[in-house]
């Protein structure tokens, strides 16, 4: 079967410099992939440019279709969501209305009230707060709200940045398994940044390592887990 | 007693304009962060508009109808000719394009229509029997203020339209993310805000009578309401502006004389943000990080 979302020769940048260089990777249908790299080696900005909300160059195929010219709005309605870095709340609208805004390109009424009571289900605080205006919600809840508000698309690639951050250990792992269960259950595929190489690499088939905007190890995560500058600088042993 | 009930009651019909006035303002602050300082010299254009249609020999209704749907359309022409390409301009430059559309406005007005003072009709004649403190056109002024209100309210807050530019005025990037057309979204704030300035314009018209200059009180009182709710609390701004129509009303009557009414509007707009910049109902938004 031929990868869900195919990167090639992937550059792209702020202003005139290019933060990536030639960036390759994929996500198999129904497949987990993680980036790892270290702080400011371009894993936000690699997000950032496959759905296009910078200027980028090179091939990205998503499904049958190639997206490396088209708006980010375009792109989404294909069925990537992304929870971005920050976690992107609306912060002056409530907790319900942040994921009514996430269906709001989808049709299927019916459907979308079965994926609010599934999200709700996923995270029952944001059920208890429904109501309340998200900018009241902690930093975890808002987490929460943010892949509650991409799965609200009900997207065939889920995009993560750094889903764990700032949260508590419990919390993360709460997290994994709920994203665990979409990828197994609801058959998203997941692309995930994340600075835990740990869980990540428990949860994903492929894994990519990043290093100054450019891939220097890529491939099925049994190798990359045995790989000697892996396991010495992100797992630590 | 009725002399006072009578500056009260044409204080809130007043100030059903000015509410509706710093509605759009409102609008439009919350999607671009800017003051359209050109909302009165629209509104003013729009009410020459149901003149002339009204002129030609239209029913009222009818012209009411077509310019708040032109002035719609009209709105949606200037956020995509003059706004959009200042998006990412600096703020003076944006403040020199509104001046610059309403000069233009103005002069085009003028140029047209000229600048003697014509009447304007109101649909609402008669008398209201038993009822010394209330004309009729007042309480067509304060009925059509509260529908337009209301179908704004229900508009913005029940439908996914309404939410879909709730969110591109409130994060833009987040609201690509969700697949949401974030410009188109911008230009039906533009819209609305000039159809709703169409309607005060056509409400205050027979009061303050029709020439170039007609909205520039209007304008300050409105921008004046807006502060005081909170420029980006539309429900404190419409409270905001009712409250500007009735206090300038009284004012206005008892204590300083009609002619340095205008006074008071901008006592209120230094007072607020000085004191309160936030507006007095001005929404605490809480952040966390
Ligand atoms: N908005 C921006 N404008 C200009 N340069 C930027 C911008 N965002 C990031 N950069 C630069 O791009 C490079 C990569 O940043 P990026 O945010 O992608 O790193 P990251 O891998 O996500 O780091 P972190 O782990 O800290 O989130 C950095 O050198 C950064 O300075
Ligand atoms: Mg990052």
């Amino acid at each position: 079967m031929p990868a869900l979302l195919e990167v090639s020769d992937l550059c792209a940048g702020y202003g005139a410099a290019d933060v990536l260089d030639r960036i390759a990777f994929t996500v198999e249908e129904g497949g987990v992939t993680a980036v790892l790299g270290a702080n400011g080696a371009g894993k936000t900005t690699l997000l950032r440019a496959v759905c296009g909300l910078i200027r980028r160059r090179g091939k990205v195929r998503f499904g049958t279709e190639a997206i490396e010219t088209r708006a980010t709005e375009d792109i989404v309605r294909l069925g990537l969501a992304h929870a971005p870095d920050g976690r992107g709340t609306f912060l002056q609208l409530t907790t319900e209305e942040n994921l009514r805004v996430g269906a709001l390109t989808r049709r299927d009424r019916a459907g979308v009230a079965e994926d609010m009571a599934k999200v709700y289900r996923y995270f029952p605080r944001l059920k208890e707060r429904r109501q309340q205006q998200a900018g009241t919600l902690s930093g975890g809840e808002q987490q929460m709200l943010a892949i509650a508000r991409a799965l609200m698309l009900r997207p065939r690639l889920l995009v993560l940045d750094e889903p764990s951050f700032g949260l508590a250990p419990l919390v993360v792992q709460d997290i994994f398994s709920i994203m665990r269960t979409v990828n197994r259950e609801d058959r998203v595929s997941i692309l995930l940044v994340e600075q835990n190489a740990k869980l990540a690499l428990d949860l994903a088939d492929r894994a990519y390592l990043l290093e100054t905007g450019r891939v220097i190890r890529g491939g099925p995560v049994a190798e990359i887990r045995d790989d000697e500058t892996v396991r010495r600088s992100y797992l630590g042993y | 007693m009725d002399a006072f009930l009578h500056q009260l009651f044409s204080g809130v019909a007043t100030g059903g304009i000015y509410a509706s006035v710093a509605l759009a303002l409102v609008m439009i602050y919350q999607a671009t962060h800017h003051i359209n300082f050109a909302q009165g010299e629209m509104a003013m254009f729009s009410t020459y508009l149901a003149w002339t249609l009204i002129a030609a020999g239209a029913p009222y209704w009818i012209a009411f109808v077509l310019t708040v749907g032109i002035s719609f359309v009209l709105g949606v022409v200037i956020e995509r000719v003059l706004i959009r390409p200042m998006a990412h301009a600096p703020v003076l430059s944006v403040v020199i394009v509104f001046i610059g559309l309403l000069v233009i406005l103005n002069s085009l007005a003028g140029w047209i229509f000229s600048y003697t003072i014509k009447s304007f009709p109101s649909p609402f004649d008669g008398v209201i029997p038993g009822n010394a403190f209330m004309s009729p056109h007042e309480l067509g002024i304060i009925g059509v203020t509260l529908v337009v209100l209301a179908l704004l309210y229900g508009f913005f807050r029940f439908t996914s339209l309404g939410l879909a530019m709730r969110a591109a005025a409130l994060n833009p990037v987040s609201s690509r993310l969700a697949g949401i057309r974030v410009g188109r979204m911008l230009g039906l704030g533009w819209g609305l805000a000039a159809a709703v300035g169409a309607v005060a314009g056509m409400m205050v018209a027979p009061v303050i009578y029709l020439d170039p200059n007609m909205m520039a009180g209007v304008l300050l009182y409105a921008f004046a309401g807006a502060l005081l709710g909170g420029i980006d609390n539309p429900i404190g701004a419409v409270i905001g502006g009712f409250v500007v129509g009735v206090v300038e009303n009284l004012v206005g009557t008892y204590l300083i004389g009609t002619e340095l009414k205008l006074t008071v509007a901008l006592v209120l707009i230094i007072g607020v943000l000085v004191f309160r910049p936030a507006g007095l109902m001005g929404k605490v938004v809480v952040i966390r990080v």
